[in-house]
Formats: C-alpha cells, sequence, structure tokens
C-alpha cells in the first residue's frame, strides 16, 4: 500500500542560460530589464521528472508549481503547467525584494506543509545566483531526507532509491517519503510543451499569493556591496602548426 | 571627479547608518576579537581527502585560531592525521560508524552540536560534492544565509563569489552571527598535511540517525591525477564525433602530458566521457597550469569552469569559435591530425 504522491515542484524564473549577462554600470547587479528571462533549466528538470513519474503510473495525486517573484512569473509557472504540472501557486515578490535561499526555504517549508506535500522536487542550482542552497535548506527545516544532484529516481512503495552524482562518480540513497531531491543534468531530457497543452495551461489554476499569506518576513540577510565584470582574458592569438603550439607553451612556462 | 564625489557621498550613508546602530557595532567588534573558524575536512576510507584542505587555508584569511572537524569510523587515526595539518590549533574528532558515508542528515545535527559548543564565528567547509550537499542544511538549522564557492575573502563579513556562471563578481556582507561558507577548491589551495601539532579533542555526538540509507557507490577509477586538483588538463567536446575517437586521441596526450582528462557538456551528454569529467558551471572548475582543449567551442557555462586556468590552448576548426577569444595558444586545424602529431612530437619530447 503506498501513499499518494503529491508533489512540490518549485521554481524559479532566471535570465536565459544562453544570454550572457551583463553587469549594470552603477556596478548594483546585473542588467534584468528587456532580457531574455526562462524556466531555470534545472527547475525543467524537476517537473519533468514529477510528469514522468506519473507517466510510470506511480500515484501522483497532485503536481503543484510554485515561484516567487516579481508578476512575471506567471509566465514561468504557466510554462511549467504546459509541460505537465497540475496547478500553481504565485507568490508575489517585488523584483527588489528578492528573496535569498534561507527565505526560500521557509517559504517553501510552510507552503510543503498546507499542500501537504510529500516529494519535493528542486533544480540542484539557480543558474543566477548559482548557490545551490535551497532543496537542502528545506530538507533541513523539514527534518526530511534529501538527495541532491540526482541522476536517477525510482520509487517502490513508500521507498525512493536515488543515485546522485558526486565527485569521482555516482552513489545511490535509498530513503523513505516524505522526501526531498534536487535534480542534476543527467536526470532526465525535458519535453517541449506542445501548443495544445500551452492552450490548456491557460485554463490550469494559478493562485496568487503573498509572503505574509504564510508568515514569512522575507528579510535579507546579505547586503550587495558590489557586482563587478570578472577580469577579463586576452586571447594570445592563433599559431600556425604543432610546432608553434608547442613552442608558444614552453614560451608560457606551460609544458 | 564623479566617481570620488559619489564614494564620499557612500562613506557619509554609511556613517549614518553605523551611528544608529551603535549597538550592532560594538557587537560586532566584540565578534572580531573572539573570532574563531571551524574548517570541516572530508574523509574517504579513513583518509583526509586533500582538496578539503582549502578550508584551513580560507580560515587563515580571516585570522584567529583554526580548529579542524572530522568524524567517521576511523575517527582516532583521522584525528591524528589532522592534527599534523599546518594552521589548525585543535581538532575535533568524533569516532563513528554513523558518519562514515557523509550523509547530510545526520552529520547536519551533529555540525550543529560541535558548532554551538565551540562558539565558532566562521565554519567552512570545501564546495565539493560533500560540503554542498551539507552545509545548506546546517545552515537552516541555525538560521543562517550561507555563501556558497567563496573565491576571495575581504574581512570576516565580506566575501566574493562568482554569480552567473561567473560572468558576474559578486561581494557581499553578512550580517548572520555565525558566517558559514563553501570555498572554491582552486582558489584555496591545500594547507600543508605536515609539521602541524593541533591538539586533539573529542566531539559531541548527538547519535541523531539518519532516514537516508547509504547504497552503495560507483566511482571511476583511474590512475591519473584527479581532474579538479590537477596541474595539467587535457579536454575534450562534442568535435570529438564519438567515444571512440574521445578515447583514442585524448587518453594519449593526456599521457604524454601528465594530464587530467576532463570534457565539456556535450561530450558528457553524448556519451564520450563520464559525467565526473565535466567541467563547467554544472561540472567541474578546474585553474591547472595548462589547459587544453580540442573540438570545444567555448560556450559560457564552460568558459565558467575553467578560465582561471594559467594558460589555455586550444585546438578547433572553427576560427571564430568564443574559446579562441580566451586561449593564450590557438590552433585552427582538423583535430583529428593536430591532437596525434601533438601526441608524439610531446612525446618524441619527453
Amino acid at each position: 500500500m503506498s501513499s499518494k504522491l503529491r508533489i512540490l515542484v518549485p521554481v524559479k524564473r532566471v535570465i536565459d542560460y544562453a544570454v550572457k549577462p551583463r553587469v549594470k554600470s552603477d556596478r548594483t547587479g546585473v542588467e534584468t530589464a528587456n532580457v531574455k528571462h526562462s524556466l531555470n533549466p534545472f527547475d525543467e528538470l524537476s517537473i519533468e521528472e514529477a510528469v514522468r513519474l506519473r507517466e510510470r503510473k506511480q500515484p501522483v495525486e497532485d503536481i503543484l508549481a510554485v515561484s516567487a517573484g516579481p508578476a512575471k512569473c506567471a509566465d514561468t509557472l504557466r510554462t511549467a503547467m504546459a509541460m505537465g504540472a497540475d496547478r500553481s501557486i504565485h507568490i508575489d515578490v517585488p523584483e527588489d525584494k528578492a528573496l535569498e535561499p534561507l527565505g526560500v526555504a521557509k517559504l517553501l517549508k510552510a507552503i510543503a506543509e498546507k499542500e501537504q506535500s510529500n516529494l519535493i522536487i528542486l533544480g540542484k542550482q539557480a543558474i543566477d545566483d548559482d548557490a545551490g542552497q535551497t532543496g537542502q535548506m528545506l530538507a533541513g527545516l523539514l527534518n526530511w531526507p534529501q538527495a541532491t544532484q540526482a541522476s536517477k529516481v525510482e520509487i517502490s512503495d513508500d521507498t525512493i532509491t536515488v543515485t546522485r552524482e558526486v565527485d569521482g562518480g555516482e552513489e545511490t540513497l535509498k530513503a523513505k517519503l516524505p522526501m526531498i531531491i534536487t535534480t542534476d543534468l543527467r536526470l532526465n531530457e525535458p519535453r517541449y510543451a506542445s501548443l495544445p497543452n500551452i492552450m490548456k495551461a491557460k485554463k490550469k489554476k494559478l493562485e496568487k499569493k503573498t509572503l505574509a499569506d504564510y508568515g514569512v518576513d522575507g528579510k535579507a540577510r546579505l547586503k550587495t556591496i558590489k557586482v563587478e565584470e570578472p577580469p577579463t582574458r586576452q586571447g594570445g592569438g592563433k599559431v600556425e602548426d604543432v610546432d608553434g603550439m608547442i613552442s608558444k607553451l614552453k614560451e608560457l612556462g606551460a609544458i | 571627479m564623479l566617481s570620488v564625489a559619489r564614494h564620499s557621498a557612500l562613506r557619509t550613508l554609511r556613517a549614518q547608518t553605523c551611528s544608529k546602530s551603535l549597538f550592532a557595532q560594538t557587537q560586532s567588534s566584540s565578534l572580531a576579537r573572539l573570532l574563531s573558524t571551524l574548517a570541516i575536512l572530508e574523509q574517504k576510507d579513513g583518509k583526509i581527502n586533500t582538496g578539503s584542505l582549502g578550508a584551513v587555508t580560507a580560515g587563515q584569511k580571516l585570522g584567529g585560531p583554526i580548529h579542524g572537524f572530522v568524524a567517521g569510523k576511523a575517527g582516532k587515526s583521522l584525528a591524528q592525521a589532522a592534527a599534523k595539518i599546518q594552521g589548525l590549533e585543535k581538532v575535533i574528532a568524533v569516532e563513528n560508524e554513523a558518519y562514515e558515508r557523509g550523509l547530510p542528515e545526520n552529520w547536519a545535527p551533529l555540525l550543529v552540536e560541535n558548532i554551538k559548543k565551540g562558539g565558532y564565528t566562521h565554519v567552512i567547509v570545501s564546495h565539493s560534492a560533500f560540503g554542498k550537499s551539507l552545509l545548506p542544511r546546517v545552515a537552516a538549522l541555525l538560521d543562517v544565509q550561507q555563501l556558497s564557492d567563496v573565491m576571495s575573502i575581504e574581512s570576516e563579513d565580506t566575501f566574493v563569489r562568482p554569480i552567473y556562471a561567473g560572468n558576474a563578481i559578486l561581494t557581499v556582507q553578512s550580517s548572520d552571527p555565525v558566517k558559514l561558507l563553501t570555498v572554491r577548491q582552486t582558489s584555496f589551495p591545500p594547507a600543508e598535511t605536515e609539521g602541524g601539532s593541533a591538539s586533539v579533542e573529542e566531539g559531541v555526538d548527538p547519535k541523531v540517525e539518519s532516514p537516508t540509507e547509504w547504497v552503495s557507490e560507483n566511482l571511476a577509477k583511474s590512475d591519473r591525477p584527479e581532474l579538479a586538483s590537477a596541474s595539467k588538463v587535457v579536454s575534450g567536446g562534442r568535435g570529438l564525433k564519438s567515444k571512440e575517437e574521445f578515447d583514442r586521441l585524448i587518453p594519449p596526450l593526456a599521457d604524454a602530458l601528465g594530464a587530467a582528462i576532463g570534457a565539456s557538456r556535450a561530450a558528457v551528454d553524448s556519451g564520450f566521457a563520464d559525467n565526473s569529467l565535466q567541467v563547467g558551471q554544472t561540472g567541474k572548475n578546474v585553474a591547472p597550469q595548462l589547459y587544453l582543449c580540442a573540438g570545444i567551442s567555448g560556450a559560457i557555462q564552460h568558459l565558467a569552469g575553467m578560465k582561471d586556468s594559467k594558460v589555455i590552448a586550444c585546438i578547433n576548426k572553427d576560427p571564430d569559435a568564443p574559446i579562441f577569444q580566451v586561449a593564450d595558444v590557438g590552433l585552427v586545424g582538423d583535430l583529428f591530425e593536430k591532437v596525434p602529431e601533438l601526441t608524439e612530437k610531446l612525446k618524441s619530447q619527453s
């Protein structure tokens, strides 16, 4: 007798992975206005995995996508629903008050408790802040087992077996529901949302909430002092042939 | 002129906010006097992982005493090995087989207890799979916003870290009472493992059981230097076309140089190379003396993992590939000809 899966999938709207971010001239951050944004690539994997669990005839009762951020996060949630999430919640947070991972984890804890989620699948990191913390923090706050950087997830009854990517190879862990999983790139190949599914997603439920609804203050612990361009490398030019390469490498002391 | 004006305006503003929070200021300066660091050392089969010793080096940038932390089945012998690490004043050791596999579910409460007991102001662990999986869980239990992949320590509360795949560098100040950091291995070289004489103390063991069970592991075996710490790396990408060609061309070149082998995401995704060899934003960060790559175009995500290398050399048939913009030595040509030629010529020289 296995319990029904109530899956929570947090998603983040980030600058598209193919765009090279530009640092603002006042060094307060990265230019986000008029820049293409998308669903964080690791979060696409989370949605895909949740949908595949249902397709593999696991007892998936509900797939809930949530996102905290400015109004445009609603688009991100529509994408998640077009990929197969059943419904979504948008927590309105102004762009200049963006939550830190700890704040997001506290918010997700409150949502998971209210929605009675028993499996939470998150991306291993957001490609903007590259923190890689939210899933583990959430697992700590809920005191649930965690399996990060998952490349394979198998469920049988209440036991989840996860293969995770570690330094030098992979390891396999086993735990019982409820559980937190964070996704690595090798987990699956996310699907494209088809036009009919995009149309259907428009009719799916998207609730609007605020941080106050969940009793989360979202106060920042970190203060940005400055954001700078990384030092640029000077391309050293090209060589004609293999001998040229070897002598240049010798000259540079690399061999 | 303008920037000077802006600067002084900023200073005035800062002075104002400081005077408003006099209490906070005295609190932070008393903290500075009592600054102490816990460096978490990783172990594998009873041996301390060299890569994790960067945590000690990072601790030295802060000033103040540094204590090392080890736990596992061979707690006592680990403690003895750790006591010789230069820079450590004390080693806190916990001997219990439950910690052997580094599971965050029981490691996190273990660390929380020991951090509280020792009253540490800073806790540092290497930004490895172990550190990345564990420290955020500890941070949540301590109600602290952790800092990931720190590249540089400016002061006791100000740290520098990459964001957007290293396309921007963020300097950030933490207001938390305890600072939790994972540090970039390539920015903090390992501390010396001989010559130290730290005292050893038994840590607190809360004996929390892990709900997660370790089943098995499958690690790629190799006699080559470890990718993250190798002084030379030879890396292959999609241009190699197949696993057969990757295996035919890349290992001999790596052998000729005594280098570790890396790969781009495209090469890993196409099955040419193992996942653990991936270099980039979502793979490993490397900063070797020489990074020599073939058939890699140089996407943002790949550059994120290797652009701090001392010398970058590349072979690519597309003269407009972005990799040429960062390479110190670039050769435009067919890698199926150039790589074997390079391998032969390097071999005959040594």
